[in-house]
């Protein structure tokens, strides 16, 4: 009994028994045993996230509340952190370059905040969405869950930020004697769009960052790229078109990309002034599409390498 | 849906049969009801692929550039066949300890069964998902004990309710309060001990079909080795199926009733525990 390889096991436990002849994989169909650690189909991975809500919620609140929690000033720093970029984009575009087109302060500011929280919003959610499995090694090799709750529980952490932010953009508006119109809730739209986009794009980054670590050093340049592209803190068709003599072709792929589209209904929505008068309906279709496109197929994406996270 | 089916069916079904399980040892070999499979490993093998396995490593700049120009890719990729060819059949009801000289592939072999390592060839296949505790699974270090309590029972699949009305027992059960309010602490204060501690109370809150412990019992102090050496037997009489790697062959006589014994990545021995342990103690020149 002792030096047994294979059929090991039933040494054990010597009770004769009708399993006694069957194969290995026989045995386990027998008693439903599954393929350890294969890939759910798409419909079950749903209904696994949908089971792990409380921990994807719980998970982004206590990352948030973490974030700060060795800073002396603690939590005012999600607040304080985009109000000094935004200082320092009003410096160097609003007065040094005069990048504003001709728009009041009372118009440019306001614009400018919109456009940083904006923007940070999507930034954040991409960095973190890079890191979301490589920083979280430990719970994903320890425990079970769908992976996707991480990025995810990322990205609606991101979204508890910008709604701090959202009080303060408030109370500038306000200053600037922008009040509360019919448009205002407008933004709740935009940002449940916006968000459904980033979570996509955090899902993404997440796949290829669990591969190769490197984006993690790359992306902060691929998104300062994509924030001058998108017109954070000037208007796009004046600096493109107007100060650089760029083709209108252009200045229209620009203006069509995802960061710009979001921020550019959002100013709608809560800016009123000589430049916030129109908006071309179909930015509301760009904003659609690319929530369904990038979304769903970062969803998929990211599904499609399941079995393969935390490995190696 | 099928398959969840038959799960709860088989779970009544196998607390029926573990009492029968619990006669047999008793020496009842007329016993015609089959023991129920809970993990089985077919012609197992695992290799690591270890890229900077070049004497220049990977980190430099020269070897990174090398590896830029140089296509053919796995070049510098060493394999490494850390198990070879293990079969084993687990039931409901046993504890199984696992035994081998360090690198013999006993950590390997239980990440594969948690499916977190993809096998080269061969298959396991398992009741539900079977849960590894580690002593590296590290919770969240920046978030206090009490969050991470909530989380790793969220994580679990367990749901708030559960967590409420377990919470109290988890933070009792790790002792972590016994010193003063570590609770309400970051982890990242926590000794390791006490991080340890608190890693098995969590996991150890939930009801696990399979459950695999990674020389985690060993960071605890005397005292929290005894209680969680009792919980491991309280967990299966649950019906479940508890792996426990440890070095330390009295626990493993404590709590295992069964042992498989790996060395250089293959199946040396699998038997009753006594039987094994005193092959591998003569091997071992103990």
């Amino acid at each position: 009994m002792s030096e047994t390889t294979h059929e090991g096991a039933v040494a054990v436990n010597p009770p004769p028994s009708p399993d006694d002849g069957l194969s290995p994989a026989d045995l386990a169909a027998k008693y439903g045993l599954t393929v350890s650690g294969a890939r759910p189909s798409l419909p079950q991975y749903v209904r696994q996230l949908w089971e792990r809500r409380h921990f994807i919620l719980a998970f982004s609140r206590a990352k948030l509340h973490a974030q700060y929690s060795q800073a002396k000033l603690g939590q005012l720093w999600q607040v304080v952190t985009p109000l000094l970029n935004a200082t320092v984009f009003f410096f160097i575009f609003g007065l040094l370059l005069q990048g504003r087109a001709g728009m009041s302060n009372s118009e440019y500011i306001p614009f400018l905040v919109t456009g940083v929280f904006v923007w940070t919003f999507t930034q954040q959610s991409v960095m973190s969405g890079v890191r979301s499995i490589a920083n979280n090694q430990g719970l994903v090799r320890a425990l079970h869950f769908p992976r996707a709750s991480l990025p995810i529980s990322f990205s609606l952490q991101q979204l508890q930020q910008l709604m701090y932010s959202m009080i303060v953009l408030a109370v500038i508006l306000v200053g600037f004697q922008h009040y509360p119109s019919w448009s205002w809730p407008l933004i709740i739209p935009v940002l449940a769009l916006q968000l459904v986009f980033n979570t996509g794009l955090a899902l993404i980054m997440a796949r290829l960052g669990s591969k190769t670590p490197d984006l993690a050093q790359l992306m902060p340049f691929v998104l300062r790229t994509w924030m001058y592209a998108s017109g954070v803190m000037f208007p796009l068709q004046y600096l493109l078109e107007k100060r650089a003599g760029a083709p209108s072709w252009l200045v229209e792929i620009a203006a069509a990309n995802p960061a710009a589209v979001y921020m550019e209904l959002m100013r709608f929505a809560l800016i009123d002034g000589p430049r916030h008068q129109h908006l071309d309906p179909q930015v509301w279709l760009l904003a659609i599409g690319w929530a369904l496109l990038v979304g769903l197929g970062g969803f998929v994406f990211f599904w499609k390498a399941e079995e393969r996270y935390g490995r190696g | 849906m099928a398959v969840a089916e038959k799960a709860s069916d088989q779970e009544n079904a196998g607390k029926a049969r573990l009492e029968k399980a619990a006669d047999s040892v008793a020496g009842d070999q007329a016993d015609p009801t089959p023991p129920i499979p809970t993990v089985i490993a077919e012609d197992l093998h695992i290799v690591y692929r270890v890229s900077g396995g070049s004497p220049r490593g990977k980190g430099s700049a020269t070897a990174a550039l090398n590896r830029m120009f140089r296509r053919s890719g796995d070049e510098g990729v060493r394999k490494v066949h850390a198990v070879r060819g293990v079969s084993f059949t687990a039931y409901r009801g046993e504890a199984i300890g696992l035994i081998g000289s360090n690198g013999s592939g006993k950590s390997t072999l239980l990440k594969a069964v948690a499916g977190l390592i993809p096998p080269e060839s061969g298959k396991v296949y398992s009741d539900g998902q079977p849960s590894l505790l580690g002593v590296n699974a590290a919770l969240m270090n920046d978030l206090t004990g009490e969050r991470n309590v909530i989380l790793g029972g969220l994580a679990m699949g367990m749901t708030p309710a559960e967590i409420r009305e377990r919470y109290d027992d988890i933070v009792k059960f790790s002792g972590i309060q016994e010193k003063g309010d570590f609770i309400t602490l970051p982890m990242r204060t926590y000794s390791s001990g006490m991080a340890a501690r608190l890693r098995f109370s969590i996991a150890a809150a939930k009801k696990h079909d399979v459950l695999m412990i990674d020389e985690a019992l060993a960071t605890g102090d005397r005292r929290f080795r005894k209680r969680s050496e009792a919980r491991v037997r309280d967990m299966r009489q649950q019906a479940g199926t508890v792996f426990l790697v440890s070095h330390n062959n009295k626990s493993i006589r404590d709590t295992c009733d069964r042992v498989l014994w790996l060395e250089h990545g293959t199946l040396r021995m699998d038997g009753p525990t006594e039987e094994v342990l005193k092959e591998y103690e003569s091997f071992s020149g103990k």
